[in-house]
């Protein structure tokens, strides 16, 4: 045909893509204290403001360890959706005193990705967040958004950590302070610093019985007030010892043995080594993140539209390296741990497998496959854990690798010997939940996206059989399956 | 030409096969990528490996099923595909393609809704038909370019990442040499596979390249149970089930973007996976209530009639360019053999790819991608 085809690509995106459902001034993603309190500060100022909140997730979700590390220690009181809502409400009365003032509240709704123009898309309208609840997904424009989306749980892998029962600090928390829903009895926590302490005094305020602490380093690391709290309460805390196995029946964990050779009775293991910032939604975004070490991880850098309050935009620094902290522990878990040891639950990726960057179980490892590792690929270049993560798998999974995209990020970095920031942070994608097909689908979408709907570029001579080149069969071909292109 | 040393420019899967192909009759090879092998769209793209559209399409059939034999690592190829019609429209369009098929003699068979259901048990009473194409497939795209670069490797070659080419020597109307920021590699030919880069490298040798770049979407599920076939397309969806049951699948508008020398700046995914969600929830209804779990992007080239350009240039003589107008990774196998006889013997042993020279482009017009809206938005 023609080469010189002319007129408009309608299969390029310009023009039909869904508008959003609704703008506000402002939209703020978390209604923590620091989200209901700059929903309220951007209230008063006039603007129309958007309150959104994840909780209370479903509970499937939490079984998904989504957004917290609740290790399957939920009662079944999580599955009544319209209890855990007045839980919800019940434990943050400034809820209500922010719809009150105007903001308007959607609770169980998850945002799941940030979309505005930026290199490499000029397409979209306006700036919008993509919202979800259990019915439906839609889309909302925004002139600035806050994101007040917290921290989430540090997991760390350890010989039978893949048990129900091993859980994270915040899940811990919030399953007690808020919901009630805390499905154990005796704690044994990892970490002594002040989450691990802090998590420690809580538990005991709920009545249950704290079966110690464990420290990889040689002293307690979080405030010395707490520690004699907890001392005056009988709770120890084991230094210089890490865990090295946990062990379990049907309904999880029954106990913990540690490297010093002390067996411990427990029904739930407690990781409170670290929190880490919740940037998912800045990251997926393409937004500035910057490693700050004092607080906590990857934390967003201000922009002119997105703001970060809150535990999201960085611990308290206290002074505290918890990098280090935490690599210390990766360190000391990884010793007393076996090769075989799973580091993503997920996909069943085990320490040798991922630094050994092996293909998963259901492909064969021929020779050549079994000599390459993680060794041999540093040969090319620094370790880079998104190549590493498709080869070996390990993050893939459907916990979108909340369980253990920062323990792999820091086993490459001991493995290579680099510090911790010199393995480029694995990338966030949108959906930054798991959201059903059927939900994240758009059922009203313009008739210009149907329209401009090809299966590939809709370039006429593309996918024309290479016999048909030239022949009349060509142009049949463009007559059966390119319709309405290039006039 | 043997142990003459060829340098590749671009470690996509076309530049990486064409190394492999050329390390494998004893050829030096080195391949400078500016990052990552395979970190643009080569893995970054639905793995199909079907394109009958292509001189290279008896080459790539051939090739596919012993690849991991030929490579040595894992591919996760897999045969044969099945397009499934959701619209009336499309239900004719598809039968169409398989009486095309036919008539090619290529292996099709027309089934009915209850075949269908039977071959791929995640569709619904929904649909109209499908087409089973008894040929093609599709592969892990990630896996099988790192099997490209480690085959490479085995066999001597020495791949630079994180060297991005910044220009040329040349000499006598020959490429002698290629230039990074830190390093010069003298060569005796030059392979040229950069992706929407090429442009802007050829453009340093006088030779004008006619490509623009775009980006394209796909949305990845969690796990599926595992189907008899999992190269199902259709719905103007294209995409796989992979060997651990994830649902990837991408389709829909592109939009054009602007890419300069260093690359794309990003590849940003955007709320057309709410669209690919929908599609693909009609196609595998027995899916819609899977999590989708990521979305991502790639950058691609096209050329104006959306074939890939693959010549060895008349001056500099010792030049190939390889662009495969966003079809790259399904033809690997066979367009590296491609570029490898090209820079060996000047000509291709296997097929008749004259269709595929740069000198079809020589009357376009300078405005060619404004003329049809090939441009990016402001």
């Amino acid at each position: 045909m023609e080469l010189n085809f002319t007129g408009t690509d309608i299969c390029a995106v310009g023009g039909t893509r869904s508008p959003a459902e609704a703008h506000y001034d402002v939209v703020v993603i978390g209604a923590g204290p620091s989200g209901i309190a700059a929903a309220f500060e951007a209230k008063q100022t006039g603007a129309s403001v958007l309150l959104i909140d994840e909780n209370p997730v479903s509970g499937a979700l939490m079984g998904n360890d989504v957004p917290l590390y609740f290790g399957g220690r939920m009662t079944a009181a999580t599955q009544n959706s319209e209890r855990m809502l007045e839980a919800v409400f019940m434990s943050m009365p400034a809820l209500e005193q922010a719809m009150e003032a105007g903001v308007e509240l959607l609770l169980r709704t998850t945002a799941w990705g940030v979309y505005r123009n930026g290199p490499g898309v000029q397409s979209l309208p306006e700036q919008v967040v993509g919202l979800a609840d259990a019915e439906r997904s839609w889309l909302v424009g925004f002139g600035r958004i806050v994101l007040a989306t917290g921290a989430r749980d540090l997991a760390l892998a350890f010989t039978g950590w893949d048990q129900p029962g091993v859980m994270g600090a915040a899940a811990l928390q919030m399953l007690l302070t808020r919901y009630a829903a805390f499905d154990g009895h005796r704690v044994l926590i990892l970490g002594s610093h002040d989450l691990a302490l802090e998590t420690a005094l809580i538990a005991l305020e709920h009545g249950l019985d704290v079966a110690g602490l464990v420290e990889v380093r040689s002293a307690p690391q979080g405030s010395a007030e707490l520690v004699a709290k907890l001392a005056a309460a009988g709770v120890s805390v084991h230094c210089n010892t890490a865990v090295t196995s946990a062990q379990g029946g049907i309904n999880g964990i029954e106990a913990a043995t540690l490297s010093n050779g002390e067996t411990i009775a427990c029904d739930t293991i407690c990781t409170a080594v670290g929190l880490i910032p919740s940037i998912e939604l800045v990251d997926a975004m393409h937004g500035q993140r910057e490693l700050d070490a004092m607080r906590g991880g990857y934390v967003p850098v201000g922009e002119a539209t997105v703001s970060a309050v809150g535990l999201c935009a960085g611990l308290a620094d206290s002074g505290f390296d918890h990098v280090e902290y935490r690599m210390d522990w990766v360190r000391a878990l990884a010793a007393s741990s076996a090769p075989d040891t799973i580091i993503c639950q997920c996909e069943e990726v085990t320490r040798a497998d991922l630094l050994g960057v092996q293909p998963p179980n259901y492909l064969d490892r021929p020779p050549a496959m079994c000599a390459r590792s993680l060794e041999t690929l540093l040969n090319d270049g620094p370790a880079n854990q998104d190549q590493i993560k498709r080869l070996t798998r390990a993050g893939m999974g459907v916990c979108q690798g909340r369980r253990c995209r920062d323990q792999v990020a820091m086993l490459l970095a001991l493995e290579s010997g680099q510090p911790f920031a010199a393995v480029p942070l694995a990338s966030h994608r949108a959906p930054v939940r798991p959201l059903p097909m059927k939900i994240l689908a758009d059922w009203n979408e313009p008739a210009q996206m149907e329209a401009a709907w090809d299966v590939w570029f809709g370039i006429p001579t593309q996918w024309v059989p290479v016999e048909d080149i030239g022949t009349p069969f060509e142009d049949e071909h463009r007559g059966m399956l390119y319709t309405g292109m290039y006039k | 030409m043997s142990g003459s040393e060829v340098v590749i420019v671009g470690g996509g899967v076309t530049g990486l096969s064409a190394g492999w192909w050329l390390a494998r009759s004893g050829v030096k090879v080195t391949v400078l990528d500016k990052f990552i092998v395979g970190w643009e769209a080569s893995g970054r793209n639905g793995g199909g490996a079907s394109h009958y559209s292509s001189p290279l399409f008896d080459e790539e059939q051939r090739l596919w099923p012993q690849m991991d034999d030929l490579l040595g690592y894992p591919t996760e190829h897999q045969k044969e595909r099945i397009l499934i019609a959701m619209t009336e429209r499309q239900w004719e369009q598809y039968r169409f393609v398989a009486e095309r098929h036919q008539r090619l003699n290529h292996q099709v068979e027309v089934l009915d809704v209850k075949q269908v259901q039977d071959a791929v048990p995640l569709a619904g009473d929904n649909c109209f038909g499908g087409v089973h194409y008894k040929f093609g497939g599709h592969a892990n795209p990630q896996r099988s370019v790192q099997a490209y670069a480690w085959a490479l490797q085995d066999l001597g070659g020495i791949i630079h990442q994180h060297s991005p080419v910044t220009g040329f020597e040349t000499a006598g109307g020959k490429v002698t040499a290629v230039k990074t920021a830190t390093a010069t590699f003298g060569c005796d030919a030059v392979v040229v596979a950069a992706g929407p880069q090429i442009p802007q490298l050829m453009a340093q040798l006088g030779v004008d390249i006619p490509l623009a770049a775009a980006r394209a979407e796909m949305i990845i599920t969690e796990p599926a149970p595992m189907m008899p076939l999992g190269g199902v397309d259709g719905h103007k969806l294209y995409g796989r089930q992979t060997m651990r049951g994830n649902l990837a699948y991408g389709g829909g508008p592109h939009e054009w973007i602007d890419v300069d020398e260093t690359g794309p700046a990003a590849r940003p995914s955007t709320p057309l996976a709410r669209n690919l969600a929908r599609r693909l929830a009609e196609l595998l209804p027995k899916a819609a209530h899977l999590n989708v779990i990521r979305s991502w992007a790639g950058v691609v080239e096209n050329s104006p009639d959306g074939r890939p350009i693959i010549d060895r240039l008349t001056s500099p003589d010792n030049v190939v360019v390889a662009s495969m107008s966003s079809v790259g990774f399904g033809l690997s196998p066979a367009s590296g053999h491609a570029i490898r006889d090209l820079v060996i013997d000047g000509k291709c042993s296997f097929a008749d790819i004259d269709i595929l020279k740069l000198s079809r482009f020589a009357g376009l017009e300078a405005d060619w991608r404004e003329r049809r809206g090939w441009t990016a938005l402001a």
